[in-house]
């Protein structure tokens, strides 16, 4: 049996608008195999609740997610990571917060429990506390080979950056072998978030991962309305999916300008960086917040668009749209900064389709996965714009996709300031309770939220996947074999995350 | 071509925003924290070490956007420094997460004194929205001896940059009696 049947054989659950299905232990055993046999189904998330663990897959062919549920009995479920790569840090995170054991799994290491919590298990169903003994050291993967010796980087970086512990095996200049250790930030959001109303919860996914306020705080708001079944007024859906291109044009600017920066080319940051702030203060005139948190909220968004503020966005897009040809022939014209980024991080396409790599990083190894597009949502069927793709898989590929997502979102911005639809910004959120699913796309990729409301509406469990969950592994199988000296490149080239996994 | 932009750039007004002005009241503050000794060490000019103790990296874009032409931190004495070692002020983000206590207790105890502790972003200031969770202490001062309050959601750059002009004047203080 397929693994799409063998999940669609599983009793649904009613969840929107993808359907969960809950299968039993002996058929969700037989899911490693089959999903071994059948490489379209994409493993999107893991998660848990107490006592049960859920899995969001893509089905590649269809077009549209499809989840998958399997009661923990004894606090034990069949691991999937021995067919999904991109399941071992889920199935070590299920293990740190919920408790819940993957039989079978490629890794059993702690992820985000450091051994520094008051308790164990903290999201279990009770969670037991932490015996007070001194915190347990990592132990890290091994390489073995002639004159090889380690790195430890962090958690505190040099930079102005996220922290986060890289060990580094290293043979002469050349890196052997990277692992991240990170949940340094763990700041139990999931927990936080559990019996609030999702009006009251949305802070969190506001603060998920700052860069990506927009991205994160509308898949919880679209989640929460799908489970509650509640139309958005048409203004606030172009209003969200403004914001979110202005969220992708600052990121991409911010990277791209840091990318050249990590290579000793300072011009292009320097450009870069004025013309992001450009865009960030026209986010504060328009929006009021120069990164717009807080104003994507279920029901709709928190202001409207301020009488003044249609200007100052088309003045900041004009700027860009301006400066960025230039920059791209200096960029392209400058063999010491593209003898840094040619070839530099290549992330083999087979490794970025094993994790199911979405965003730039999987667009850059060929991988053509957009959620704007696949499942799709609006207003973005109707404003259909081009996707990037590249095939070169190296930071010079990565740099590309982000140039041509920048003109692109430039021009989804015009359009969309250009038909904002009249109206009503804000829908009440209707009483009652249901289960709901939304997979927006920031600018790293998608973001994927899921939430269950009891009858009164309250939070009874979510889960938030940044997309940096599929992509981080990566960044370990990209930098393999480059000098050590070109892992800032690689870094900032991937500009994985940190808060967004650590939950 | 990168010279006829470099050369238009030499000619051309400066980029740079005007300076803001730090609060008198905030100064004078820090300034009585201040020993004499210490202001004649610190001078005018501070290297500060960005420390995240869990942020959800709001801060984190905020405070590197102190460094770009708009607000060219540099032009006040104000640099950021790779290592605690090298630092005049701990600038922490985010709220106390106890996965982090231990590593920000390491990158004080490398920060040669005099030394400033600043408290940036509504998360740092007191744990924000995550000072009830099992995985925070709360705020930076539950761990740190914190100088220096900048709150905010994030707080924006002009808001960080009044916060450590804040220290500098507090550094210059009696000069002006």
């Amino acid at each position: 049996m397929s693994a799409v049947s063998l999940i669609r054989a599983g009793a649904p659950q009613g969840a929107r608008p993808f359907e969960r299905h809950l299968l039993g232990p002996e058929a969700w055993s037989r899911l490693p195999q089959a999903l071994a046999a059948d490489p379209s189904l994409a493993l999107l998330a893991l998660w848990a609740e107490p006592g049960m663990v859920h899995a969001a897959f893509l089905d590649e062919a269809a077009g549209a997610p499809l989840l998958a549920s399997v009661p923990a009995e004894g606090g034990r479920y069949a691991a999937l990571s021995p067919a999904r790569p991109g399941a071992i840090r889920f199935e070590r995170m299920i293990r740190d917060l919920w408790g819940l054991v993957a039989e079978g799994a490629v890794d059993l290491r702690p992820w985000l429990d450091h051994g520094r919590w008051p308790v164990m298990g903290p999201m279990s169903a009770s969670p037991a506390p932490m015996p007070g003994a001194e915190p347990p050291q990592p132990a890290f993967l091994p390489a073995e080979g002639e004159g090889i010796h380690q790195i430890p980087v962090g958690p505190i970086h040099a930079g102005v950056i996220e922290p986060g512990h890289f060990r580094f095996h290293i043979q002469g200049e050349v890196v052997v072998r990277l692992e991240a250790r990170l949940g340094y930030k763990h700041k139990g959001t999931l927990s936080l978030m559990l019996g609030k109303s999702p009006r009251a919860a949305a802070a969190f996914a506001a603060r998920l991962s700052g860069d990506s306020t927009v991205a994160h705080g509308w898949a919880f708001a679209a989640a929460a309305e799908a489970a509650l079944g509640l139309a958005v007024p048409p203004r606030a859906v172009a209003l969200r999916a403004l914001m979110a291109e202005l969220e992708r044009i600052h990121n991409h600017l911010n990277d791209w300008g840091f990318v050249c920066n990590d290579a000793a080319f300072a011009f292009p940051h320097a450009r870069c960086g004025l013309l992001r702030e450009g865009v960030l203060r026209a986010c504060q005139a328009a929006f009021g917040h120069r990164l717009m948190m807080d104003r994507v909220l279920p029901g709709g968004v928190a202001t409207d668009l301020a009488p003044d503020g249609a200007a100052a966005i088309l003045a900041a897009l004009a700027a860009v749209e301006a400066e960025v040809p230039a920059l791209m022939r200096i960029y392209e014209s400058h063999a010491s900064l593209q003898d840094r980024v040619v070839g530099t991080g290549f992330l083999d396409p087979a490794h970025a389709q094993a994790f199911a790599a979405g965003g730039f990083v999987g667009r850059a190894s060929g991988r053509r996965f957009d959620a704007r597009f696949m499942p799709g949502y609006a207003p973005y069927d109707l404003l259909a714009p081009p996707v990037a793709v590249e095939a070169g898989g190296d930071v010079d590929a990565r740099v590309r996709v982000r140039v041509a997502e920048l003109r692109n979102s430039v021009m989804l911005a015009r359009r969309l300031l250009a038909e904002l639809p009249e109206g009503a910004t804000m829908a009440p959120l209707p009483e009652g309770g249901g289960e709901g699913t939304a997979l927006i796309e920031g600018f790293r990729g998608e973001c994927l939220a899921w939430m269950r409301l009891d009858d009164g509406g309250l939070i009874r469990g979510v889960f938030l996947r940044d997309p940096s969950w599929l992509q981080w592994p990566l960044l370990e199988a990209a930098i393999e074999g480059n000098i050590v000296a070109d892992f800032p490149l690689c870094n900032k080239s991937f500009n994985c995350s940190y808060s967004g996994v650590d939950l | 071509m990168l010279w006829p932009r470099l050369a238009r750039a030499l000619l051309a007004k400066p980029l740079t925003d005007p300076a803001v002005a730090a609060p008198a009241e905030t100064v004078a503050a820090l300034a009585e924290r201040l020993a004499a000794t210490a202001r004649a060490r610190l001078g005018r000019s501070l290297a500060i070490r960005e420390v995240d103790s869990g942020s959800c990296n709001g801060c984190e874009l905020e405070v590197n956007a102190l460094q770009n032409v708009a607000y060219d931190l540099e032009r006040f004495g104000l640099r950021f420094v790779a290592s605690p070692k090298h630092a005049d002020v701990l600038l922490v983000t985010g709220p106390a997460c106890r996965n982090m206590a231990e590593a920000m207790e390491r990158a004080l105890a490398c920060t040669p004194e005099p030394r400033w502790v600043v408290a940036a972003g509504d998360c740092a200031v007191d744990g924000g929205v995550f000072k009830a969770s099992y995985a925070t202490h709360g705020g930076v001062g539950a761990v740190l001896p914190v100088d220096l309050l900048i709150p905010g959601c994030p707080p924006s750059p002009a808001q960080l940059l009044e916060g450590l002009l804040a220290l500098l004047e507090a550094e210059a203080e009696p000069r002006k009696k």
